[in-house]
């Protein structure tokens, strides 16, 4: 017992240290946009590909937070869950900038203009609805909200997994016009993937459950 | 209100070859970044077009058609395209377009008309005088461009044929060249992508056989060797690498038609007024030309070729018929 309690108490060392990093890592989206700013890769049309640009980051920062309690399972690794909210934020952090393009970009703003799209255009109402949500947990993010919702806290982010179906069916909904699913797919399977593995660790645990 | 002038604005607008041959390396170097970005962010990234400075000169005469606006820059007309043939993204027919086989090339001429000819591209470059002309080009999806073409009516072709009183509709048949165009393994759309006119549409001045664009001869991705331009039109209409060119008298289906009907009509004259079924056409961005802080500007009726083709639609209904 004392050596697994060693080992994990090394390895929340080295995950702890690693947060610096991480966060280095999570802003290397806009490293990359600033770069190709400045040297003219931004393609012909700058403000839809910075759009979609931030709207992909927003899904793969997600995926990634999905894939933490999995990895932590794998690698026997507990305190690697230390590093989910980090990951949780730059998700919301890409969302933020997703949407803040649509609204200045594509909808110059106005409010009227923003509402009507978001009634009209199913795929902006799927993806409104994961940004609300999303914005949720993100303010219900900070230590002090945990402790202050209790049980309910744990409820309540469940609701990440909402957010990764809306957030897929978004994309996939965007890319229907051209019936271009090739890459939409893939962030898909792993999204079924990362939620498989759950609803799989659930009804195992019922079952262990049920026989003891 | 005049919407044409006499070209003021040309040699100054257009991006000088060094100036944009610089750039391009520039292009060639966000590749490497390429290598590093996760999936399918690069796709929308590799924009390496084929070059355009070896393209032969195709000089026009002055023309009546000239938009008093900025061209948008050479480099972004030959590198941000649809063509589906060789892929749905921008920058893949700049990416894969040379394959394309340009020569020897045909049009035929057919249908309701009395002499049904097929004729070689070098007889269709000679046919009628170049002219330069400058047009909006505005998409479906929200975008426009200002380009200099390089073409003459298309009624000057018609006209060769003498077309028959039953010629009511024009059909645009596209090549396919399965081997060259890695596109049409996807069903987005039928092959060969098919467009269609209005009789009075295709005679109409406006309507023009594009051969070249900025001076030069048509770059693989802009439709070589030959395309067609309908400028009041979003830009599908357009048909890039015309082979088959059909006198008919029903109204035809076209590709986009058949692939989403309820989105795409047979007329799809740009009017901010009509929203698409999954977006509105009330504004659009300006290729190259509005920052990332211009507001989008407003589309015109018929594209601000009102006073040409106005009249064409007279007690239509456009919004049954989009």
């Amino acid at each position: 017992m004392l050596d697994v309690s060693k080992t994990v108490t090394r390895q929340a060392i080295w995950v702890n240290r690693g947060k610096p990093l991480l966060f280095l890592l999570g802003l290397y989206p806009v490293a990359r946009w600033i770069w190709l700013g400045l040297h003219d890769g931004l393609t012909a049309n700058p403000t839809e590909f910075l759009t979609r640009s931030a709207g992909t980051w927003a899904l793969v920062c997600l995926l990634v937070t999905l894939s933490i309690s999995p990895l932590k399972t794998w690698l026997k690794m507990p305190p690697l869950l230390r590093w989910r909210r980090m990951c949780g934020l730059f998700a919301f952090f890409y969302a933020v900038l997703h949407a803040l393009a649509w609204a200045w970009w594509d909808q110059s703003l106005l409010v009227s203009e923003m509402w009507r799209d978001v009634l009209q255009r199913p795929f902006i109402t799927v993806g409104m609805t994961a940004f609300v949500v999303m914005s949720l947990l993100a303010i219900t993010s900070t230590n002090g909200w945990m402790r202050r919702l209790g049980r309910r806290w744990q409820s309540l982010h469940r609701w990440v997994y909402a957010i990764a179906v809306l957030a897929i069916v978004h994309y996939w909904w965007h890319k229907d016009g051209k019936n271009d699913y090739s890459e939409v797919s893939v962030y898909a399977a792993v999204a079924a993937g990362l939620l498989l593995w759950r609803v799989i660790r659930w009804r195992h645990g019922r079952s262990l459950a049920s026989t003891a | 209100m005049p919407v044409y002038r006499y070209p003021k604005i040309h040699s100054s607008e257009i991006t000088p070859e060094d100036v944009w041959r610089e750039r391009r390396q520039w292009m060639k170097a966000a590749g490497a970044v390429m290598a590093t970005a996760p999936l399918g962010m690069g796709a929308a990234m590799a924009a390496t077009p084929t070059s355009t400075a070896s393209l032969p000169a195709l000089p026009g005469q002055k023309s009546r058609f000239v938009l008093m606006e900025p061209s948008t820059p050479e480099k972004d007309v030959v590198s941000y395209n649809n063509f589906y043939e060789f892929g749905l993204d921008k920058a893949d027919p700049a990416r894969y377009a040379h394959r394309l086989q340009t020569r020897p090339w045909t049009v035929r001429v057919e249908g309701e008309v009395a002499q049904p000819r097929t004729f070689d591209i070098d007889a269709l470059l000679k046919l009628a005088p170049m002219e330069d002309r400058v047009y909006r080009m505005r998409c479906v999806e929200g975008w426009s461009m200002v380009i200099p073409w390089v073409g003459y009516s298309l009624s000057h072709l018609l006209s060769q044929v003498q077309p028959t009183g039953k010629a009511k509709y024009v059909v645009f048949e596209t090549a396919l060249q399965p081997e060259n165009m890695p596109g049409v393994k996807s069903r987005v759309i039928e092959w060969p992508f098919t467009e269609g006119l209005r009789m009075d549409e295709a005679m109409h001045p406006l309507t023009l056989l594009g051969f070249g664009l900025y001076g030069k001869v048509l770059p693989n991705q802009n439709g070589a060797p030959i395309r067609l331009v309908v400028p009041w039109k979003y830009g599908f209409k357009s048909a890039k690498s015309l082979v088959t060119i059909r006198l008919v008298q029903e109204q035809p289906m076209s590709s986009w038609m058949k692939s989403a009907p309820r989105e795409y009509g047979f007329y799809a004259n740009v009017n901010p007024e009509v929203s698409h079924p999954r977006w509105s056409q009330a504004t659009e961005r300006r290729i190259g030309e509005d920052g990332l802080f211009a507001p989008k500007r407003k589309t015109l009726m018929f594209n601000g070729y009102g006073n040409e083709v106005a009249s064409l639609y007279q007690g239509m209904d456009l919004r049954t018929n989009y």
